[in-house]
């Protein structure tokens, strides 16, 4: 194990996945400037600037994939994003379906997401549910340096086109790296806390606020599961389904707005698969449907809260012994 | 302008005319399909058969193709089966995408066609990509982009021609000016009447040429395609044509200016190929009768192929999304 931050082990990875690959390369605005190890380690030809025009930038990645490179572009900020859609949306993930599987494109679009840095709505934006609704792409949203390693190696391996959101807020936060391969597969969540009362599902930098109330639960005496998605498509239904069977009670967080957001689909997985368990309503803690602030006291607020989580997972408890049968 | 073309051994000018007319029989069995609906919506490529060929009988086998919604000239022109091209419009499985393309989107991976874009301009957006592959992976080849006068006017052209020249990287660029946008002259849009010119801030060469000629269009070709093989450097290609039917089936010009239809219709590529045939005695009317027999008979067996094809399975639906 080796201590390294966020950003620094999605270069590891990159560097790893390089020196495996010579068809792996690196493209986006300012990453041979910003990314000297990955220069010069590999050269011009393969970790390149590029002009500040996204939308090349990623249509250049999917003609790239489609034949026979593994592009990885950095998008910058995710808001940005809007500007590649139509290339990450109709092209990188529509056209292996509609070439009837002649082409496919496998390359990862790298992109910062979430408060933390004060940077206003046009450059904090976790919209993370645009692209899970498109068909032919994946989306990666890790909350560790280690899953941020072992998921990037994954995604470039992936043979589809992923999206990969690195929250602002975990940037440089340290944390532990195997120094091994260390993959982990797309699609896989992880259970970061056991606990038999409530199921916190959360992923990205709200898996640490989740962590913190379970901690604040555990006091009051409830024992809180807390659930790392990870990966937000394909997402891990069975591991959402066997820990809800476990607690009957679930909070969802994630700093996203609400409506059609990620949240809304777990809530619905389970409400049509494992109904039966559920001991309490469902709740879902969220960002509001609101830009991103750039004040830094608003822009915690916006994120949900461990108070908040406290609040939601002992009330669901609580009500749950309330209604129990006084047999 | 004179271009640097050594003689290549290459289609006879009867082998040129027998290609678009195969392309014209194509698009007007789509034209009667549709008139006998219900059948899908198309956009035809017919006026512009002489761009079709005139560039793609200037390629090699290791060149690839990414082109727009008036895609069926340049495929046909590659080789194509027009029995599978007819079977993906008709939606069958035996068409080259499994009926999972449709008209708009065909693509042949084994003919190194790799995009029918119907987005304006996502054929644009990818073709420095497919280029940075040749670039990389080794290979002679050179990759081939068609848009129309409308992509041009997106940002998506301007930052394909930047990226590719800024990344010195082998695409020739084909844009197909057919005066028309949908169902919006080009005069109405652009500045100016040609894209050409816009290829130079970018430092790329350009050239316009008569794009109802098919052998200038041919000659042009070859002389850009030489440029980039070896340079390894874009250019921009302009045929300057017209879209003789309307933006998409049904057929509809009442918008057109009849004057203008009139004069382009009097350039149509085909007639003025086989005018030359004929005063240069090279062949005969009785030669055209057997020439456009041929086209129609090999678009008939096409049309038998496909609409006895099979559906695809509804089972299948969602299959093929991810690999
Ligand atoms: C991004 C996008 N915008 C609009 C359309 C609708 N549309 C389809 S074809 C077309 C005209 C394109 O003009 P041009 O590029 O000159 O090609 P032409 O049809 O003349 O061959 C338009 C506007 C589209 N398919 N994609």
């Amino acid at each position: 194990m080796t201590q390294m931050t966020f950003h620094d082990a999605v270069e590891a990875a990159l560097h790893e996945e390089m020196a495996r690959d010579p068809r792996v390369l690196m493209f986006g605005e300012g990453t041979a400037t910003k990314r000297k190890g990955l220069l010069k380690a590999f050269g011009p030809q393969r970790v390149r600037n590029t002009p500040l025009a996204e939308g090349i930038i990623a249509g250049t990645a999917a003609g790239a994939a489609a034949t026979g490179l593994r592009p990885v572009v950095d998008l910058l900020f995710a808001p940005f994003l809007c500007f590649a859609m139509d290339e990450l949306v109709n092209s990188a993930g529509k056209l292996r379906y509609m070439s009837g599987g002649q082409f496919s494109f496998p390359m990862v679009a790298l992109a910062m997401t979430g408060g933390g840095w004060s940077v206003g709505a046009q450059h904090n934006h976790n919209l993370e549910a645009w692209f899970v609704h498109a068909p032919g792409l994946k989306v990666v949203m890790p909350s560790t340096p280690a899953d941020a390693k072992g998921l990037m190696k994954a995604a470039i391996r992936d043979e589809n086109p992923v999206l990969f959101f690195m929250d602002i807020g975990l940037a440089f936060a340290p944390g532990e790296v195997p120094e091994d391969e260390a993959l982990i597969p797309l699609g896989q969540a992880a259970i970061r806390r056991e606990g038999s009362d409530v199921t916190l599902i959360s992923y990205a930098k709200t898996v640490h606020t989740c962590l913190a109330a379970a901690e604040a639960l555990a006091e009051q005496g409830v024992s809180a599961e807390v659930l790392d998605l990870r990966t937000l498509k394909p997402l891990d239904e069975a591991t959402i389904l066997a820990s809800v069977r476990k607690t009957g009670r679930v909070v969802i967080v994630h700093e996203a707005s609400r409506l059609c957001g990620v949240g809304a689909e777990v809530a619905a997985l389970i409400s049509e698969q494992a109904f039966e368990a559920l001991r309490a309503p469902i709740i879902r803690l969220t960002g509001p449907d609101a830009p991103a602030p750039a004040s830094y006291p608003l822009e915690q607020a916006f994120a949900p809260q461990a108070d908040a989580i406290v609040g939601a997972a002992a009330g669901l408890v609580a009500r749950t012994l309330e209604a129990a049968p006084i047999w | 302008m004179s271009l640097s073309t050594t003689p290549q051994p290459g289609p006879t000018r009867p082998e040129l005319l027998a290609a678009m007319l195969r392309i014209r029989a194509y698009e007007e069995r789509i034209v009667a399909f549709h008139a006998a609906g219900p059948f899908p919506n198309v956009c035809t490529s017919v006026g512009q058969e002489a761009a079709a060929v005139g560039v793609v009988s200037a390629l090699r086998t290791e060149d690839q193709i990414l082109t727009n919604h008036r895609s069926a000239g340049h495929l046909l022109a590659r080789g194509a089966d027009p029995g599978r091209m007819l079977a993906e419009v008709m939606g069958r499985s035996t068409g080259y995408c499994q009926g999972r393309s449709g008209t708009l989107h065909i693509s042949v991976k084994e003919l190194g066609v790799v995009l029918t874009s119907t987005i304006v301009g996502g054929e644009l957006s990818l073709a420095p990509g497919v280029a940075l592959s040749r670039a990389m992976l080794g290979g002679e080849g050179i990759v081939v982009c068609f848009f129309g006068d409308g992509a041009a006017c997106e940002g998506i052209f301007h930052e394909s021609l930047n990226l590719a020249s800024v990344w010195n990287l082998p695409v020739l660029y084909v844009c197909e000016n057919n005066q028309w946008q949908a169902f919006v002259h080009r005069k109405e849009t652009m500045v100016g009447d040609h894209v050409a010119p816009w290829a130079a801030p970018y430092g790329i060469d350009s050239l316009t040429v008569d794009g109802n000629d098919v052998e200038s269009v041919r000659k042009a070709a070859l002389h850009a395609a030489a440029q980039v093989r070896e340079t390894r450097r874009p250019f921009l290609l302009e045929a300057w044509t017209y879209r003789q039917r309307g933006h998409m089936e049904p057929h509809d010009q009442s918008y057109v200016d009849p004057a203008e239809l009139e004069a382009w219709m009097a350039k149509d590529p085909i007639s003025r190929l086989e005018a030359r045939l004929l005063a240069d005695g090279e062949l005969t009317t009785a030669d055209l009768e057997v020439l456009h027999a041929e086209a129609r008979r090999a678009i008939d067996e096409a049309a038998e192929f496909a609409s006895t094809s099979p559906y695809p399975d509804p089972s299948d639906l969602a299959a093929g999304v991810y690999a």
